[in-house]
């Protein structure tokens, strides 16, 4: 295969594949243990300072929140996030000094609320350095790339752009059609935090509704810490074989944390909190508000139960769910008229 | 009817699209021009979101395109590996796309304002940008037009367009039938000139002048003698927006 052109992005995550099946056989077991355990020792056991991660979800939509309140709350620094469609849980990561590097697909961005402030601040004022660009299927398949095992997977996206350029892949000649095509280096994150709707104690996992990258993701990271809306029996997970998403073996920690999306949207039970989202992103317009919001909503609670409280509660939470079923409308502050 | 620049933007996009085919759809306005579409003429419109939401009944704008709204009676809550490899399959025939920059060839830039290692503006990347631009077969783009935007030379080219011209996508490696189709703004309706690849104007939005898109644009844009003058909304199509597709005012103010 003739070598036609390489991206300059710095190559994270990459592993030779005999490396990733030998970590792999040494160390993720086969035999299902029970893996609940408090998200406080999840996060001392598997996330330490400098790792490369990816969050599940979709940046505000079932998103780990939990998990991301706990790593800053345990002042984990100098991580690397792959940015794939990363919005709510970036911008939180960045304001709390957890994130200083970011290989892109998607961040800095709240899909509809706009720009996010605190992360185009640390960019621009250099404190957070973008290692990489790449697109949202260039990140999908490079999680599907080490989900298979491969060195890389070909797709025929990025060719011909500086999106490409600033990536870590490569095009080659396609021996078979002779046309360019885009080379995806595999890449294994050292640790993912997935949130699920529910899961046995030995990490089998549902999802309801679309599950974006976590499929791949899921099998892709190294280390795997599930957080769950519940945690169900193990004969309940049996008589749905079919819904499994995620199966035990490849998951390190399960950790039950009910509501542990907000203020993101969790499909089929809440929608996403736009009045809280307003008051961060009205918050974060200036350092000052950062750090008195993580003070206020991270620092000084113990877990996320009391959060919950802080943020209006099983009232909101129920608010939050009637939105959801489309029986409440949705009012949204930030929105142009309103 | 009285209606503003957002809602006539929605309803030129809206009728681009045709009844039995696929949008794949982005962040912000595309999302309302698709729902409109699907509600106003476009009843078997398959609608795709790039997170796996496969032909939903969109019952009010998303506010991600991977939140629960993208999936609300779909015919399949899928992946995002799922929806990308229909779309390099050749299942997807629109694309919306918006945009920060573009140049006379319909390149997008979505990344950065300004020198890339010490950018004035840190925009959010390419996301799914890159990988509807290149895969799907007719993209159209709706942003926002003046000098600033409409550029000879864009800061960072994330999407591909037509790349430097004529024959550019294909030597890149990029399927064929595929690249920017249209380019709907507030002043009017733009396609791409056959042969050179390079913007043209189609039709005027009521009111605006030559002058203007002139005045908005930083390149030559090839300004035919007649051009069309876009329709303005309806009175259903604003109803709809208003009262049922964006009531909150998000996009449409």
């Amino acid at each position: 295969m003739r070598l036609l052109e390489e991206g300059r992005g710095e190559l994270l995550g990459w592993l030779d594949p005999d490396v990733a099946r030998r970590w792999i056989m040494q160390n993720k077991t086969r035999r299902p243990l029970d893996k609940r355990m408090p998200l406080r020792q999840a996060v001392q056991r598997f996330i330490r300072d400098g790792d490369y991660f990816a969050m599940g979800g979709f940046g505000h939509v079932r998103v780990s929140m939990a998990g991301i309140y706990e790593m800053i709350r345990q002042g984990r620094r100098h991580l690397t996030i792959a940015a794939k469609t990363a919005v709510h849980d970036i911008d939180v990561l960045i304001g709390a000094g957890v994130v200083d590097r970011v290989d892109c697909a998607y961040g800095f961005g709240h899909e509809l609320r706009g720009l996010s402030p605190t992360g185009r601040r640390a960019v621009e004022r250099g404190g957070v350095k973008i290692v990489a660009e790449i697109s949202n299927a260039g990140f999908q398949w490079r999680f599907k790339a080490a989900a298979m095992g491969l060195p890389f997977l070909p797709a025929r996206v990025m060719l011909g752009t500086d999106t490409f350029h600033l990536s870590s892949a490569k095009v080659v000649e396609d021996p078979f059609s002779g046309k360019p095509i885009c080379l995806l280096p595999a890449c294994y994150p050292d640790f993912a935090l997935i949130h699920v709707h529910r899961c046995d104690r030995f990490g089998n996992a549902q999802i309801d509704g679309i599950t974006m990258e976590d499929i791949d993701l899921a099998r892709a990271s190294r280390r795997l810490i599930l957080t769950t809306e519940r945690v169900i029996d193990e004969e309940d997970i049996r008589s749905n074989p079919d819904r499994t998403v995620i199966p035990f073996f490849l998951v390190d920690a399960v950790c039950e944390v009910p509501y542990g999306s907000h203020p993101g949207n969790m499909p089929g039970l809440y929608y996403s909190d736009e009045e809280h989202m307003s008051h961060w992103l009205s918050m974060s317009k200036t350092d000052e508000g950062v750090s008195e919001y993580m003070e206020k909503y991270v620092l000084s609670v113990d877990n996320f139960s009391d959060y919950i409280s802080l943020i209006g509660g099983q009232e909101k939470m129920d608010y939050l769910r009637r939105v959801e079923l489309l029986h409440t409308p949705l009012t949204v502050p930030w929105a142009r008229r309103g | 009817m009285e209606y503003n620049r957002t809602e006539l933007m929605a309803c030129a996009a809206a009728r681009v699209l045709e009844d039995g085919k696929s949008v794949l759809v982005g962040t912000g306005l595309p999302i309302i021009a698709a729902t409109l579409a699907q509600r106003v003429h476009a009843p078997n419109l398959l609608i795709v979101f790039e997170a796996g939401g496969i032909g939903p009944r969109i019952p009010m704008i998303p506010i991600s395109v991977g939140d629960s709204r993208t999936f609300h009676k779909a015919v399949m809550a899928a992946s995002m590996d799922y929806v990308m490899s229909c779309a390099q399959q050749g299942y997807i025939d629109y694309a919306f796309l918006g945009a920060a920059q573009i140049d006379p060839y319909g390149n997008l830039n979505t990344t950065v304002i300004g020198p890339y290692e010490k950018p004035t503006v840190r925009l959010p990347g390419s996301g799914g940008a890159n990988d509807a631009g290149s895969l799907c077969g007719r993209t159209v783009v709706l942003m926002q037009q003046d000098k600033r935007r409409f550029v000879e030379k864009l800061d960072f080219l994330t999407t591909p367009g037509y790349l430097t011209g004529p024959g550019a996508r294909h030597r890149a490696g990029l399927p064929d039938d595929t690249g920017p189709f249209l380019v709907i703004t507030q002043l009017g309706v733009m396609g791409f000139d056959s042969t050179t690849k390079r913007m043209k104007v189609l039709s005027f939005h009521p009111g605006v002048t030559v002058e203007d898109l002139v005045q908005n644009t930083g390149f030559q844009l090839i300004i035919p003698e007649r051009a069309a003058t876009t329709d303005p909304p309806s009175p259903t199509e604003l109803k709809l927006l208003r009262e049922e597709i964006d009531p909150a005012g998000i996009i449409i103010g």
